[in-house]
């Protein structure tokens, strides 16, 4: 609620403040703690079965892991890999929202839109890499646009299916109550839709760091893909899983600490949040 | 003369035809009840009054500088609290975010809603609530022009007496006209001034009755009259189809005076063959 004067009354309710909020989504967050706390439970007793040659113990990563990070390189390594993703990620955010709508309020469009979709997604990202690699060489512009190319399409579904399932009966009563363009648009709308959109940019969000790595490995020569590549070329396991573990910790902060708190405020009519991280 | 004008209109959805020749003419003040079985092209008609419908044939003429609409379900938006979904038709005239709070939360009051419930979203009310909050929605904007379908049907009888009063009180103090579609003979004959009975297949005129009985001076006694006045008469037997005869009570000569039939048309034209909507 804006802070702009209005009746007493629409404050001084029940509603939860936002501190409280906050408490109570970093609460839930134990849950989410605790089962990747499971997972490293059993990835060390694995480790111990197997040996450091397949599979070194979660500790050992850890050190390796903060080996790593001390050096500054590495944080460029991964900041390479996060603008790649980021950029394939954001125009694929952009492009599919922007068409998805525009084809959800055809039925035509949806029509024609759905084979290629289902083509798009359906093309193995490797095969678009190497057309990339093609067109474009071992520069930023292959791992982004391999990254665009897979995400393109589940943010464009998202779009599509929220612009289709919109409730005729809401549509009458902006029509009815004559709405202008913009209010019907921000009012009736954008909320439906961005509940379908936010799901698949989520989605999305994880294929997008999937598949920058894969393209950095066998794309470029910086990145966290890249150091993959030679880590792996030395046999290095301890820091294979280092670089996969920093990998995958960005992904979880990206997803935690940004997309699902702005989800829940946004989905907050819904009455009930979901189930814990 | 402010009216809302429908003339010979008449709709078809593909090859089937829901609507023939219906007139419709209501002046401001005044409530006319379309009644029916479900699938008469009630709520068709609505639509087309409402303007969300262009009708295949004849023509809809509205000087009524504003109206509202209430629908069968509440359809609230579901992402607004109370008092944004209340706001909605203020919103989109552009009326300051504060005052279009103010007036909602007067008209929140009106209809019964308490102000612990102004930030709650549609989710958390009840179903009454919800009906009463779309009830204020149309009232907020100070419709000349009340569009209403089945708007009482989801409430129980405590609730849909309250929601008469309100309504009768906009009526009468406002001078606001409606159209009221329901298929509760009660509801009508409490607050409608003009009864239009349609009969399916397609839908069509079947009869008209006009109560000219001021809404306020409707007590219950009255509408129990009327009401089984009405259902004892052939022509609403017949549009609802009720079996003929088995329900026309005697009743005292007094009780006859007030339902008045202005217009049947019971079939007229010969019968074609028709399969459809039953």
């Amino acid at each position: 609620m804006s802070e702009r004067p209005h009746p007493p009354d629409l404050n001084d309710t029940g509603r939860t403040r936002w501190p409280a909020r906050v408490g109570h989504y970093l609460w839930s967050g134990w849950t989410g703690v605790a089962s990747v706390l499971l997972l490293v439970a059993v990835w060390d007793a694995l480790a111990r079965q197997l040996g450091p040659l397949v599979l070194p113990t979660p500790q050992e990563t850890l050190a390796s892991l903060t080996q790593i990070l001390r050096s500054p390189d590495a944080w460029l390594e991964l900041g390479a890999t996060a603008r790649r993703a980021l950029y394939g990620y954001g125009l694929s955010v952009l492009a599919g929202a922007m068409l998805g709508m525009a084809a959800g309020a055809s039925i035509t469009a949806t029509m024609m839109a759905r084979p290629l979709v289902t083509l798009l997604i359906g093309m193995p990202p490797i095969a678009w890499l190497v057309l990339a690699l093609l067109w474009f060489g071992s520069g930023d512009a292959t791992p982004v646009f391999t990254v665009f190319v897979a995400c393109f399409p589940i943010v464009f579904v998202g779009a599509l299916q929220g612009t289709r399932t919109l409730d005729g009966r809401l549509r009458e009563l902006a029509q009815a109550y004559r709405l202008p363009l913009a209010q019907r648009f921000a009012d009736v709308y954008l909320p439906h839709i961005a509940s379908y959109l936010f799901a698949a940019c989520i989605t999305a969000l994880g294929v997008s760091w999937k598949v920058v790595l894969m393209a950095e490995l066998l794309a470029t020569s910086d990145g966290a893909g890249a150091q993959l590549a030679a880590t792996r070329s030395h046999l290095d396991m301890g820091g294979t899983l280092a670089w996969v573990s920093a990998v995958v910790g960005l992904l979880l902060a990206a997803e935690y600490l940004l997309l699902e708190p702005i989800r829940r405020e946004m989905e907050r009519w819904r009455g009930d949040t979901g189930g814990a991280a | 003369m402010t009216a809302l004008a429908l003339r010979g209109v008449g709709h078809r959805f593909g090859p089937e035809t829901v609507l023939e020749g219906v007139d419709l003419r209501i002046a401001p003040g005044e409530v006319l009840a379309l009644l029916g079985r479900s699938g008469c092209g009630k709520t068709t008609l609505l639509r087309i009054a409402a303007g969300l419908l262009t009708p295949s044939e004849g023509a809809v003429r509205t000087d009524f500088s504003r109206s509202a609409i209430v629908f069968q379900q509440p359809s609230l938006l579901p992402w607004k609290r109370l008092l944004d979904n209340i706001a909605l038709g203020l919103k989109a005239r552009g009326v300051p975010r504060a005052e279009r709070h103010a007036r909602a939360a007067a008209l929140a009051a009106q209809v019964g809603l308490r102000p612990e419930d102004h930030a709650k979203y549609p989710a958390e009310l009840s179903g009454g609530m919800q009906s009463r909050a779309a009830l204020a929605r149309a009232f907020a904007v100070d419709p000349a022009l009340l569009l209403l379908d089945e708007p009482f049907s989801a409430l129980d009888i405590g609730l849909r007496a309250e929601m008469h009063g309100l309504l009768a009180r906009q009526v009468s103090q406002r001078g606001c006209a409606a159209l009221l579609v329901t298929h509760d003979l009660m509801d009508a004959v409490r607050l409608a001034h003009q009864l239009v009975l349609l009969r399916p297949e397609p839908g069509r005129v079947q009869a008209r009755f006009r109560l000219d009985r001021p809404l306020a001076a409707r007590d219950d006694a009255w509408v129990y009259q009327q009401t089984a006045i009405l259902l004892a008469h052939p022509l609403v037997r017949d549009a609802f189809s009720l079996p003929q005869g088995a329900g026309a009570a005697e009743l005292p000569d007094s009780a006859r005076d007030d339902a008045l039939l202005t217009d049947a048309r019971p079939d007229p034209r010969p019968e074609s063959p028709r399969h459809g909507c039953g």
